[in-house]
């Protein structure tokens, strides 16, 4: 499959500052894929280089097999953006908002007024329509600015910061319609985020940056491997295990090493793959001890991402 | 060049700009000064007042006309010495400040067009819109163009409207306006909304808010002032051919401002700025 999104080595500079520095990864259709890093990561401004909005410093991208610096405007066509900041128009209603971004994104004017409705409807803006945008609370605002990157039905997303502002239940919600688009819609999304939780939720593959470099890319399996090919399980006793059993344990092929845990009644066991686990469990079985629990250690993307930000450090 | 949304732009910020009380005020004040207060002012001045009174406070209109071509000097001829204070004042005193209303209008929406998106941190989404540079930059050009122009010539008829009306009595015919107005309203008026614009555009690049582009652009107005102590002194009377060749010269002036201002709207360069 042709991917939606192609970056070679592109490089972004303003002065001395490598805002993009030699990124290269790829955005295959219908995927989820997450920018994540720090502010200053370099994540809005590869955003508007690959929109056409500002010009590599080198390097090359493709969207949708456009360049976007000579063909910017054929790349902003097929594209919706949420910005970091929802840069709406607040001396304007929601609906003078939403229509002008639909006239400009050319949607048929015997459709505009029916599309703006729909979005209203769906982002439940229907009843505030006619009131001026200073007048919504930040959430409102964060809605409004989703309907407007999503008004002209781009098959092609950049969401800065989503949920930004937005109380649990509309993240909730937003983050349900960020899955439906890709999972439903078959939309491509490029999420560029510092909330890990949300993109570990959402995101199919991530790119982990800072300083305008990728520091890791994969899907959080392929990086998690990648970080840490050994793996822990976390084992819970009724009772406390025999010492000669655990003795015994430690020489067993694949285990690496046994910690004791917080507990008198728990250890952890270092094996060098997840395979090792069964037999693990299988030989503590067989000695009779008494299994209550057994973890094998699932790591987040906030472990993977702050072991890389401090590696970078 | 697609002109569905070049029109979209510009009725979009006209919507914004009529929010905006600092750019409405003057709009409304000037306006009313212009065509209604200063006419009615002079019209009826000679009738509370005695003419040799004012004359002696403005001078002699005599002098005055001594200063005026040949060509508009046969203007005055037959004429008694309230039709001459009324004819000269109106038509020839007044003329130059008209200008100021294209100029300032222009900037007004202008400032709020260019340098207000900005300031709301609304440019960034507009950026990423489908445009091209052009398309945006006219679509912004004709906000502050088409009012300007249009608020000008509403002014311009009810000056005509009320000139003609208060001095009826006086003249007993409608006499106004003169040749000279034409050229005034018709080339003149537009070559400055686009000066004011296009000035706009270029120091827009270089301030950070409304308000300071709003006062930059208003040191236009001296262009105007410089009109109107030339045609006080005599330096320069503002005929129907001098109105054509001011004219001609801001047209080219406006030419190579639009020229520098589209270069310097550039997404790259806007969103640097943001």
């Amino acid at each position: 499959m042709t991917p939606i999104i192609e970056v070679n080595n592109l490089q972004r500079r303003f002065g001395d500052n490598k805002a993009v520095d030699g990124m290269t990864f790829a955005v295959e259709p219908s995927e989820v894929f997450g920018l994540l890093g720090p502010n200053g990561a370099g994540k809005t401004t590869t955003v508007r280089l690959l929109n056409g909005i500002l010009p590599p410093s080198g390097g090359t991208a493709h969207v949708f097999g456009f360049d976007p610096v000579t063909q910017g405007q054929l790349i902003r066509r097929k594209t919706g953006v949420l910005t970091e900041t929802p840069s709406l128009y607040e001396r304007l209603t929601a609906s003078e908002n939403l229509e002008f971004f639909g006239t400009l994104h050319e949607i048929p004017p015997s459709h505009l007024k029916d599309r703006v409705a729909e979005m209203l409807d769906f982002f439940e803006l229907t009843s505030r329509a006619r009131d001026k945008v200073e007048t919504y609370s930040k959430g409102m605002k964060q809605r409004l600015a989703l309907a407007r990157a999503l008004l002209h039905k781009p098959p092609l997303l950049f969401l800065d910061e989503p949920t930004s502002g937005l109380d649990p239940e509309a993240a909730q919600q937003v983050n349900d319609l960020i899955a439906s688009l890709s999972h439903t819609n078959g939309q491509t999304v490029v999420l560029a985020s510092h909330n890990l939780l949300e993109a570990q939720r959402l995101c199919d593959r991530v790119a982990i940056i800072n300083h305008g470099r990728i520091l890791a890319l994969g899907s959080l399996d392929e990086l998690s491997k990648k970080l840490w090919p050994v793996t822990w399980a976390d084992v819970m006793f009724h009772v406390k295990p025999a010492e000669k059993t655990m003795e015994t344990l430690k020489s067993h092929p694949g285990v690496i090493q046994i910690l004791d845990g917080a507990k008198n009644d728990a250890v952890s066991i270092q094996v060098d793959s997840e395979a090792v686990i069964p037999e693990v469990i299988r030989y503590l079985v067989q000695e009779g001890e008494s299994i209550l629990r057994v973890n094998p250690r699932d790591y987040t993307l906030e472990d993977i991402y702050f072991a890389l930000q401090a590696g970078e450090a | 060049m697609n002109w569905r949304s070049i029109w979209a732009i510009a009725r979009k910020d006209l919507k914004e700009v009529a929010q905006n009380k600092v750019a409405w005020g003057p709009a409304i004040a000037i306006p009313l000064i212009f065509a209604i207060i200063m006419p009615l002012l002079f019209t009826l001045v000679p009738r509370f007042i005695p003419v040799e009174d004012v004359q002696r406070e403005l001078g002699d209109i005599e002098s005055l006309l001594k200063n005026l071509p040949e060509t508009v000097r046969i203007l005055f001829s037959g004429l008694n010495l309230e039709q001459m204070f009324v004819l000269y004042m109106t038509s020839f005193m007044l003329a130059p400040l008209f200008l100021i209303m294209p100029l300032m209008f222009s900037s007004v929406v202008g400032a709020d067009s260019f340098v207000g998106e900005r300031e709301r941190k609304t440019m960034e989404a507009l950026l990423y819109a489908p445009t091209t540079d052009m398309e945006l930059f006219l679509g912004k050009v004709l906000a502050a163009v088409i009012p300007a122009i249009s608020l000008s010539w509403l002014t311009y008829i009810v000056y005509i409207i009320v000139v003609n009306v208060a001095s009826y009595s006086l003249f007993g015919r409608i006499w106004f306006p003169l040749p000279m107005w034409w050229p005034m309203m018709f080339w003149l008026t537009p070559a400055f909304a686009l000066l004011g614009v296009s000035a706009t555009v270029i120091i827009s690049s270089r301030v950070k808010t409304f308000m300071e582009a709003y006062q930059l652009t208003g040191s236009l107005v001296v262009l105007v002032l410089a009109l109107v102590i030339g045609q006080v002194t005599g330096i320069l009377f503002l005929g129907a051919g001098t109105v054509m060749l001011i004219g001609t010269l801001i047209w080219m002036i406006d030419a190579f401002l639009i020229y520098v201002s589209i270069r310097s709207f550039k997404r790259n360069l806007l969103i640097s700025k943001l």
